[in-house]
């Protein structure tokens, strides 16, 4: 199998020692089939044992190993090194978050944003499973279905200048989940999630850059998401002048 | 814990996806600048014929050529853009219980522009 070596440089940071990020080259060899985690993997085990990295499925699901790939949010299990020959590749931790160590952020803002917009079904009355199963027609699961295929990677929040600019704002991931449970049939959260979508950290602070729905790795094109709810928001504003809110 | 944040100085050149992204909202001030202009004109007309001659003849000096070769081209393009992302702004269409492809929804927005356009000139020429 042909061998060829590729630069890969890293940007590092170590909370103890200094003050601000720094970059450190390593010259890896590949064969074509590795992946760009898989660069990574080679340095951790051969090259530098301190480089610091978050991984775990190697294969789109997890959503552990995004990155900015010569500037470009990208897994960096399925971005491949060949792709980067012969100029190298610059690996850095996802833009717009603050990096903990080496390329692994702190994601616990978009934690608590997740858990905010209550990514669960809430139906209208419990349902005994002796009832059975809910029924959907296709068309009511395509509704929602692109929305669910989210993993939580962050790539697009990484892309979103808004949310690198004003960190209270929900941001593309989190947004676009709240809409795959309110646009579910089987849901009926909707006004309660309506307060976060018209909040000033709801989907007003989207002015449609779009690189989210560019840069999602699964096609949930999160800012189609955000952008239909400005026009449910907009509904609901001016909806309660004709038909008054119900209490909930 | 200790965390470092990058600065978010110059992010508009980062990357081409965000300078187009930029250009795209300076072109609404070219659009507005552009209202503006026919705004005034509207109220040298109610001045009276001489006032709105003297307007238009103010229309053919070079900056206002500059200017307003300038407005069309940034016109065209703001318009380009918001037909591209014209389909994330609308729930699902369905025609016949399949979804209009997002292409289609780009394109009868394009060709509607032209066609309008288009019958726009005739009407005047």
């Amino acid at each position: 199998m042909k061998t060829r070596t590729l630069a890969i440089e890293c940007l590092r940071y170590d909370p103890q020692t200094d003050a601000a990020p720094r970059y450190q080259t390593y010259e890896v060899p590949f064969t074509d089939e590795m992946s760009v985690l898989e660069g990574l993997q080679y340095i951790k085990d051969h090259l530098d044992g301190s480089l610091t990295f978050r991984w775990s499925c190697r294969m789109a699901i997890c959503g552990s190993c995004g990155g900015m790939l010569n500037g470009v949010p990208k897994l960096s299990c399925e971005s491949f090194l060949r792709d980067y020959y012969p100029e190298g590749v610059r690996i850095e931790p996802l833009n717009h978050f603050p990096i903990q160590r080496d390329l692994a952020i702190d994601q616990g803002d978009f934690l608590l944003k997740l858990r905010s917009v209550k990514p669960y079904l809430i139906p209208e009355a419990p349902k005994p499973v002796s009832e059975g199963t809910y029924l959907q027609t296709p068309q009511q699961l395509d509704d929602y279905y692109q929305y669910s295929k989210c993993i939580n990677c962050l790539l697009c929040y990484a892309a979103c200048p808004q949310y690198g600019l004003d960190r209270e704002f929900t941001g593309p991931g989190a947004l676009a989940l709240l809409h795959r449970y309110n646009a579910d049939s089987r849901d009926a959260g909707k006004a309660e999630r309506m307060e976060l979508v018209n909040a000033d950290e709801g989907v007003w602070g989207c002015t449609l850059v779009s690189y989210c729905s560019e840069v999602c790795p699964k096609g949930v094109d999160p800012a189609r998401a955000v952008n239909q709810n400005k026009v449910e928001s907009t509904k609901d504003y001016f909806l309660r002048f004709v038909a008054p809110r119900r209490n909930t | 814990m200790k965390t470092y944040m990058r600065p978010m100085t110059g992010w508009w050149r980062r990357n081409p996806f965000y300078l187009w992204y930029t250009l795209r909202e300076w072109s609404s001030f070219f659009l507005t600048a552009y209202a503006l202009v026919l705004l005034y004109g509207l109220a040298r007309l109610s001045e009276g014929e001489a006032q709105y001659e003297a307007w238009r003849a103010s229309l053919a000096s070079p900056g206002s050529l500059v200017f307003h070769a300038a407005a069309l081209l940034l016109v065209l393009y703001h318009a380009w853009t918001w037909f591209k992302v014209m389909h994330k702004t609308l729930p699902f269409l369905r025609l016949g219980g399949r979804r209009v492809p997002d292409p289609a929804i780009f394109g009868s927005g394009v060709a509607s522009a032209v066609v309008l356009s288009l019958l726009l000139l005739w009407v005047l020429a």
